[in-house]
């Protein structure tokens, strides 16, 4: 009886007091951040922090690997910026990801909390998303460079990016498998994954508006490693073309297993795709793989002559671009972002994080960049309507076409 | 009189760390902008501890090596975030499924959300505990993380799409409303698992974890006392959860996997099985250091570290082993030494207290005195 | 659903059931003996595939096989010797919870030795040439794994049957104080029944890693659980049971992501064992009442 009642009590003080702290959490749910200002004048007096907040390790450590090159080298090509007469120096706060929401988070308050002046980044949608409202909750304008869901920038007024939207991607892929005959696909969709999940749905819609069919959409766990019995559901179904727009990762064991399965189709994927380790780790079955890019070598011969010069100067470069001076999307990408932070701090004349992102979104600049112009929507997406489409032909990525959607 | 003087001492001495601890808090909250590193360390640190006591009831306290914590932060984790997301932002989030209706305008206040998490676990787990908790040590641990990834596969399961967003996870979670917040639920949450621990309960726990047979012909009830101990570590695995949930502003099973459970573990191992302090100490310890010791994952040249030694050949080499993933490594062996050498923990089954503290330090004298007397 | 179809997720079952039984009987074989989770287990499995990346990038693939399966055999005793046997009279608790340091200790040194970039495994060609038959098209792995699953469980049955070894293990798992004061030397009997465990788990990796092109630090840890599952299901100890224990968990893997429900993949194998457990705790072969679960 004694023991009931001391439980009783027990309890009722947990809810009682869980209540009163809950109570008062229902009004507010930002902090007031103070202007990044009086952070960054402690970080030295004649430099500021750039983040950079990239996979380096991790499912997407490749990807991120690259766009960290391209942001070393919009750094070396443009090393300071000056504000109010003042030239300040630019120094690169690198903070790996490690494409995990969890360390995500931990990163983006690390970079708050070094006072970092703006943020780049990053690969891969789903750590962008997790780490996006720390950033505008502590008024950090935050340029993403490949993060292709809707959601990294959407109701979040900080976060900007420079690529394209899964929308228009996914919108670019159906038609170009309408355009080539494919009327009747599977998908693979790895549930979990918002950069997956969203342009398999995408595609989807527009495919389905266009004509087609999807006969067979197939799914997949993150970290899945044997692919065999959706591959075999994929055969049984007799489609004649895959969307399989997956994290890079899982690309050439889809291509591997696919042959061991005597699975003949023309492969269908996104921008993740779109790398030389592809062409390495998956060999002959990597023929014929379609897949669509930021940005194509040759598109600015500038800026393919600098980065090609820049990358073949140091071994330990090119080893991180796989031993390769070909250039893709990524890089371009990135080296976009830092030169559209560099210009808002500029036409800002400031400093402050408020400042800067008035100045990103009021953008309208065609300069200086890989794949310019730049003009952002109310959403902070790079009004783009631009895509290359590439294939893998004898073992090598290969330019096709470009695909205009009109907006 | 004696014993009076001591309990006056050491009520001087708790009130005056309270009192440190709540001054320390208040500068960081002061100056939130630069100290949100700091912040985010203490506030995850707190959390952990929550889950790490909760872990140490069932595993150090009752003896039943349990080993689903990561699943029943999940359900903890995923109920308070779809409970306290702002209605506005819902439609975006639920973009892929739409959420469902009955529950599109549900929301509730961070406390109640918290409550709920914790009778919902506690409802699970007594429904699971009936069943599994008739299996013995490493049937039990088998079973109870096999349990954990059914829980990760329901919540990532896209039939419930409408409810939990399926493994996309809720996002948007709104953060604390002050570092005050996070560390009081959990110091409430603590403080009642510790009241429980040394009540005769607790006792009945410990009868159970030294010796069941002998606990069974004490008259306690094993299966009944096994359930409650259960029921209460999960219910509060379940609120930890809850918080990490809020802490992240986001919950996605993809958090939630054996790894946390081994992670929590740890923690528990570290500070000492079978005793609440040494499992806050572990939780502060193993998440502080893994921060602090991030340098060990940085490539460093000898000449950042020293720098008379720039320009020269030795300077330009790189310092071996430092290379990411080196921490974690260091980490795991300091676990196996502590389980191999040193298995009592920092701890051991005793909790910290001023006596042991002052018995510490009298010791040392008194040692001290005893070598000089030889000379 | 036509026949061919069906045959062909079948073999994909068959191949995937094959590796994990070779798993499996290691985790039967030292829990039998030790009464122990060898947590580790998977983790020795995941190393494997390491050893076998970088071997085949110094030798030839048929110098490669037996050294990948010594060094695995080297990694495991190393481990008991290390790990387990100085706990060997502490409380099941303490073993168990080493086990799960050795299992994190093993997964966070391959993500430091090897990265966490998962690697790809290098192509056997004897083992890869594809069969194609109508519709069905399989790889020689494919075929490999079930079958050479059998003859190893026949050899390594016999061997516990009908040899002195067999039969002091088969003492020890009864009753190892016993044992010893009959002259068993249990310290030895203990190493050699790791070595057999991770020698097979060798083989598994290989049968493994061949289908699924790569290995990664945390390869290990799922499959492990799963195929400790698969020995209880077979009755821990029993190692033909731990061979269809492990075919069930391989061919249920497939027909379940087959059906659209993958996300139930892993969930299922869990959902197997607390109903094996709740209605036959001693698993569908294990002796009857050799222990209290």
């Amino acid at each position: 009886m004694k023991k009931k009642a001391v439980a009783l009590v027990l309890i009722g003080a947990l809810a009682a007091s869980l209540a009163a702290c809950g109570s008062s959490s229902g009004s507010s749910s930002t902090s007031a951040g103070t202007s990044a200002d009086s952070a960054a004048a402690s970080s030295g007096d004649n430099t500021i922090l750039f983040g950079v907040f990239e996979p380096k390790t991790g499912e997407n450590g490749g990807g991120g690997s690259q766009e960290e090159l391209g942001i070393e080298y919009a750094n070396s090509v443009r090393p300071t910026v000056t504000v109010d007469g003042t030239e300040y120096t630019i120094q690169l706060d690198w903070q790996d990801n490690q494409s995990d929401k969890t360390v995500a988070v931990t990163a983006a308050q690390k970079l708050i909390s070094d006072g970092v002046v703006g943020v780049i980044g990053g690969y891969g949608s789903s750590v962008c998303i997790a780490a996006g409202s720390y950033f505008q909750d502590a008024k950090i304008p935050a340029i993403g460079t490949s993060c292709t869901n809707t959601n990294v920038t959407l109701g979040n007024d900080y976060y900007f990016r420079t690529c394209y939207l899964d929308p228009f991607q996914g919108e670019v892929m159906a038609n170009w498998a309408i355009d080539n005959g494919y009327k009747e696909v599977a998908t693979i969709d790895n549930i979990g994954n918002e950069y997956t999940s969203g342009l398999v749905k995408t595609f989807t819609d527009s495919f389905t508006k266009l004509g087609g069919t999807v006969v067979d959409a197939e799914t997949f766990q993150t970290n899945e490693s044997d692919f065999k019995a959706i591959l075999t559901n994929i055969k049984n179904s007799g489609v004649t073309a895959v969307f399989s727009p997956t994290d890079y990762l899982y690309a050439p064991l889809l291509l591997n297993q696919a042959a061991d399965l005597g699975l003949d189709v023309q492969w269908i994927a996104g921008d993740t795709w779109y790398s030389n380790v592809l062409i390495k780790d998956a060999g002959d079955n990597a023929n014929g793989v379609v897949a669509d890019t930021f940005y194509s070598e040759g598109g600015n011969a500038d800026f393919d002559k600098g980065f090609k010069e820049w990358l073949n100067a140091d071994q330990s470069r090119l080893s991180t671009n796989l031993d390769s001076d070909a250039i893709v999307g990524n890089h371009a990408v990135a080296y976009d972002a830092y030169m559209v932070l560099c210009d808002a701090i500029e036409s800002a004349n400031s400093l402050d994080g408020t400042a800067i992102r008035d100045a990103i979104a009021s953008m309208d600049a065609s300069d200086g960049f890989a794949c310019g112009p730049y003009k952002f929507d109310e959403n902070g997406d790079a009004i783009k309507n631009t895509s290359y489409i590439c294939d893998i032909e004898n073992g090598a990525w290969t330019y096709k076409s470009t695909e205009t959607v009109d907006e | 009189m004696k014993k009076k003087k001591v309990k006056t001492r050491n009520l001087v001495l708790t009130l005056i760390v309270l009192a440190l601890v709540i001054a320390y808090l208040a500068f960081l909250q002061a100056n939130s902008m630069q100290h949100s590193y700091a912040i985010t360390i203490v506030e995850r640190s707190c959390i952990y501890a929550v889950a790490a006591v909760s872990m140490n009831l069932i595993i150090g306290f009752t003896g039943q090596f349990s080993l689903g914590t990561a699943g029943f932060m999940c359900i903890g984790a995923y109920v308070t975030g779809i409970l306290t997301i702002p209605v506005d932002m819902r439609d975006q989030i639920y973009y892929l499924y739409g959420m469902a209706p009955w529950l599109h305008d549900v929301h509730l206040p961070l406390g109640v959300a918290l409550i709920i998490a914790f009778a919902l676990c506690a409802g699970i787990a007594y429904l699971i505990g009936w069943p599994i908790l008739r299996l013995k040590s490493d049937y039990l641990a088998i079973a109870t993380l096999g349990f954990s990834e059914i829980v990760r596969a329901v919540f990532g399961w896209d039939g419930l799409g409408p409810i939990t967003n399926a493994s996309y996870g809720v996002s948007n979670i709104p953060a604390f409303t002050s570092i005050f917040e996070c560390v009081a639920i959990c110091a409430v949450c603590i403080v009642i698992m510790g009241l429980l621990i040394h009540s005769s309960y607790g006792r009945a726990f410990k009868a159970i974890r030294d010796d069941d047979v002998a606990a069974e012909a004490m008259g306690i009830n094993l299966f009944r006392t096994k359930e409650l101990s259960f029921v209460i570590s999960s219910a509060f695995a379940g609120v930890a959860g809850g918080l990490l949930a809020v802490f992240m502003r986001s919950a996605v099973t993809s958090t939630f996997t054996v790894a946390l459970t081994y992670n929590i573990l740890l923690m528990v191992v570290l500070g000492g099985i079978g005793s609440v302090s040494g499992s806050i100490i572990g939780a502060f310890l193993v998440t502080g250091s893994q921060e602090w010791l991030r340098f060990l994952d940085k490539e460093y040249y000898w000449s950042d570290l020293f720098k008379n030694l720039a320009g020269t050949a030795f300077g330009g080499m790189k310092v071996p082993l430092l290379r990411n993933g080196f921490r974690m490594v260091i980490f795991s062996i300091l676990l196996m030494v502590v389980v191999l050498f040193w298995n009592h923990g920092i701890t051991g089954s005793k909790e910290v207290t001023w006596d042991r503290f002052a018995a510490f330090f009298a010791g040392r004298k008194r040692k001290k005195t005893a070598q000089e007397a030889k000379k | 659903m036509s026949a061919s179809y069906f045959l062909q997720q079948l073999l994909n079952g068959l191949s995937l059931g094959g590796a994990y039984a070779l798993i499996a009987i290691g985790y039967t074989m030292v829990y039998g003996i030790l009464r122990m989770i060898n947590f580790a287990h998977g983790d020795v499995f995941m190393m494997a595939g390491y050893f076998m990346i970088y071997s085949m990038a110094v030798f030839p693939w048929f110098i490669s096989l037996p050294f990948v399966i010594v060094c695995t055999i080297v990694l495991g005793i190393a481990i008991e010797r290390a790990a387990y046997r100085p706990l060997r009279t502490a409380p099941r608790m303490s073993v168990m919870i080493s086990a799960i340091g050795v299992s994190y200790l093993l997964e966070n040194l391959a993500n430091y030795l090897f990265t966490a970039m998962p690697q790809s495994y290098p192509q056997i060609p004897a083992l890869k040439h594809v069969y194609t038959f109508g519709d069905i098209s399989v790889s020689r792995v494919t075929i490999l794994a079930p079958v050479l699953t059998v003859i190893l469980t026949v050899v390594l049955v016999m061997v516990v049957n009908h040899t002195k070894l067999g039969m002091a293990m088969r003492a020890c798992s009864k009753d190892q104080e016993t044992a010893r004061i009959m002259g068993i030397k249990v310290d030895s009997i203990i190493t050699i029944t790791f070595a057999i465990g991770c020698g097979l788990a060798a083989v598994g990796s290989i049968l493994y890693f061949t289908d699924r092109n790569t290995v990664q630090p945390y390869s290990g840890s799922l499959p492990g659980l799963k195929c400790f599952v698969a020995a209880v299901i077979g009755g821990i100890g029993n190692i033909p049971g731990a061979v269809i224990g492990g075919f069930i968990v391989g061919i249920c893997q497939i027909a379940i992501t087959a059906a659209g429900y993958s996300v139930f993949s892993d969930a299922f194998t869990f959902v197997l064992l607390l109903i094996i457990l709740l209605i036959r705790p001693t698993g569908l072969f294990g002796e009857k009442a050799t222990q209290k679960v």
